[in-house]
C-alpha cells in the first residue's frame, strides 16, 4: 500500500522522529524487562516470580524486536543498542528504571549471595512497588500498542499487532493482582496505596511530551503523548478508584527521561544490565 | 518470488524438510504443525522460509531458525534464507489439528480456540485435563515454566498439567 511507510521509503525528515518513537519503546521494554527480573528466584510467592519473569522475558523480546527496527534504519545492531549505550542514550521514562527498593530503605544488607544488589533486593526490596509499577506501565504499554497498531510505518504496526496477545497476558495479570490487593487486608491496601504515592510522579513521566510529537502524529505514525495519557487516564481511573487509590492531580510529572536526563537508579540497572556483557563485547554466545 | 508449477517439487521438498524441524521445548510438534511457517518458495533459485515468531521473546525461535536452515540445506538447498515475519500476526489458532492432538499426547492441554477474540481469563478456565479429559479443572497461573504455557489443577485425577495458552 502507497500510504504506507517501510524503512526504505520512510521520508527523511521523518526518520528522526520515528528513531526516537523506537528509542522510547526500546528502552522502557528493556528497562522494566530488567528490573521485573530481578525477582527471579526471589520473588515473593512462586506464582509472581514465574509471572514476573515470564513477563520480563516478553519484555526484553519486544525491546528486541523493536532495536531490530532501529537497525533496520542504519542504527547499530542491537546487542550494542542494549549494552553499550551509557545512561544519558537512553530515551526510558524515569519510571522503568526505578529501584525495586523503596528510596527511604536501609543501605545496608547481610552478605547472603555474594551479589550485594541482590543482598540489598532480598533485605530491603518492596514487591509493592513493582507491582505497582508494572500495573501502571503495562496499562500505559497496552494503550500506546493499541494505537500503533495502525501506526503508518507499517513494520511497527505488524508488531504491535503481533505483540497484542502478550500484553493480553500482562494486563490480566496487572488487573487481578490489584484486585486481590484492593479486597485484601489493611497491610496489603496500605502497601499498594504507599507505593502509588511514590510512583504516580514518575508514571506521568511516561507520557513526557517529545519534539517529535506534533510531526509523528500528523504523518499518522504515533498519537501524540498528550492524546495517549487522556486515553491512559480514561481507562485506568476507574480501577485505581476501585481500588482506594485517589490521584493527587497537582503532582508534577517527573519528566527528563525522553531527552537522556535520568536518576541514579538508571545507572545501577544499566551497571548490572550490562556487566557481562562489557566484559566480552566480541564474544559469542 | 518465482513460484511457478515448473519448481513446485522443489517447493514440496522444503515443506517435507520442515515437516521434520521441531519445536525444541515441544519435540513431538513440527514448525508446520504449530503454524509459524508464513511461506516457503524459491527466490531466484533461494530456497527461501517465511516464519511468524510465537513469543516475540521465545529463545526457541533462534534455535528453530538455525535448524530450519540446516534441514532445508539437507534436503539439497545449498542457500536458504529464512526471513522473520510479523504480519499475519502467530496466533495459537494457527496450530493444526494434527499439532493440537500432539500436543495433548505430550501432555499440554491444547490451547483454546479464539477466533480472533482477545483471550479472556474464563477462555483460559475452560480448559481439559489433557491427561483425562475432565474440564473439573482450576487455572493455577496465566504463566509457567516457559512464555507460552500456563498451570491448572485437574480435581477429577487430581494432577496439575500445563496448557499451550491461548494468544
Amino acid at each position: 500500500m502507497s500510504d504506507l511507510y517501510n524503512a526504505s521509503n520512510l521520508p527523511a525528515d521523518l526518520k528522526p522522529a520515528v528513531i526516537d518513537l523506537l528509542y522510547r519503546l526500546a528502552d522502557d521494554s528493556i528497562l522494566i524487562g530488567h528490573r521485573n527480573s530481578e525477582w527471579t528466584g526471589i520473588g515473593p510467592i512462586l506464582e509472581e516470580d514465574i509471572a514476573f519473569s515470564s513477563m520480563a522475558q516478553d519484555k526484553m523480546g519486544h525491546a528486541a524486536a523493536y532495536y531490530t527496527l532501529l537497525h533496520e534504519l542504519g542504527e547499530d545492531d542491537p546487542d550494542t543498542l542494549a549494552f553499550m549505550r551509557d545512561a544519558p542514550d537512553f530515551r526510558c521514562c524515569q519510571l522503568v528504571a526505578l529501584s525495586n527498593i523503596a528510596p527511604d530503605a536501609p543501605s545496608d544488607a547481610a552478605d547472603i549471595c555474594n551479589n550485594p544488589t541482590r543482598d540489598r533486593l532480598m533485605a530491603h526490596g518492596d514487591w509493592a512497588i513493582s507491582f505497582v509499577r508494572q500495573f501502571l506501565f503495562v496499562q500505559a504499554d497496552v494503550i500506546r500498542n493499541t494505537a500503533l497498531e495502525s501506526s503508518r510505518f507499517d513494520p511497527l504496526a505488524s508488531l504491535c499487532r503481533k505483540i497484542r496477545g502478550e500484553l493480553r497476558y500482562h494486563t490480566m495479570h496487572a488487573e487481578s493482582t490489584l484486585r486481590h490487593f484492593a479486597n485484601g487486608t489493611d497491610e496489603s491496601r496500605n502497601r499498594i496505596k504507599k507505593a502509588f504515592v511514590y510512583l504516580w510522579p514518575y508514571a506521568l513521566g511516561l507520557f513526557e511530551p517529545t519534539a517529535h510529537d506534533q510531526a509523528l502524529a500528523d504523518a499518522g505514525i504515533c498519537p501524540t503523548q498528550a492524546d495517549l495519557q487522556s486515553q491512559w487516564r480514561e481507562h485506568i481511573d476507574p480501577m485505581l478508584a476501585d481500588a482506594g487509590l485517589t490521584i493527587d492531580e497537582s503532582v508534577q510529572p517527573k519528566f527528563g527521561g525522553r531527552t537522556g536526563k535520568h536518576e541514579q537508579a538508571l545507572s545501577d540497572a544499566l551497571a548490572d544490565m550490562q556487566k557481562v556483557y562489557r566484559l566480552e563485547p566480541t564474544a559469542t554466545w | 518470488m518465482t513460484n511457478t508449477t515448473d519448481n513446485q517439487p522443489q517447493i514440496d521438498a522444503i515443506w517435507n524438510a520442515l515437516q521434520t524441524v521441531t519445536d525444541p521445548e515441544i519435540p513431538v510438534i513440527s514448525v508446520v504443525e504449530l503454524g509459524i511457517i508464513q511461506d516457503a518458495y524459491l527466490d531466484d533459485g533461494d530456497a527461501t522460509v517465511e516464519m511468524c515468531p510465537t513469543f516475540a521473546g521465545c529463545p526457541a525461535l533462534d534455535v528453530m531458525r538455525d535448524n530450519i536452515r540446516h534441514a532445508v540445506r539437507a534436503a539439497g538447498f545449498d542457500s536458504v534464507n529464512v526471513k522473520v515475519v510479523y504480519d499475519p500476526p502467530w496466533t495459537t489458532d494457527r496450530i493444526t489439528d494434527d499439532g493440537r492432538r500432539k500436543l495433548k499426547e505430550f501432555g499440554l492441554a491444547p490451547p483454546t480456540q479464539c477466533g480472533g477474540s482477545p483471550v479472556t481469563e474464563a477462555l483460559i478456565k475452560e480448559t481439559a485435563c489433557p491427561f483425562c479429559d475432565s474440564k473439573d479443572t482450576n487455572l493455577e497461573s496465566i504463566f509457567g515454566p516457559t512464555l507460552c504455557r500456563a498451570i491448572h489443577y485437574c480435581n477429577s485425577c487430581q494432577q496439575s498439567f500445563e496448557q499451550f495458552k491461548p494468544v
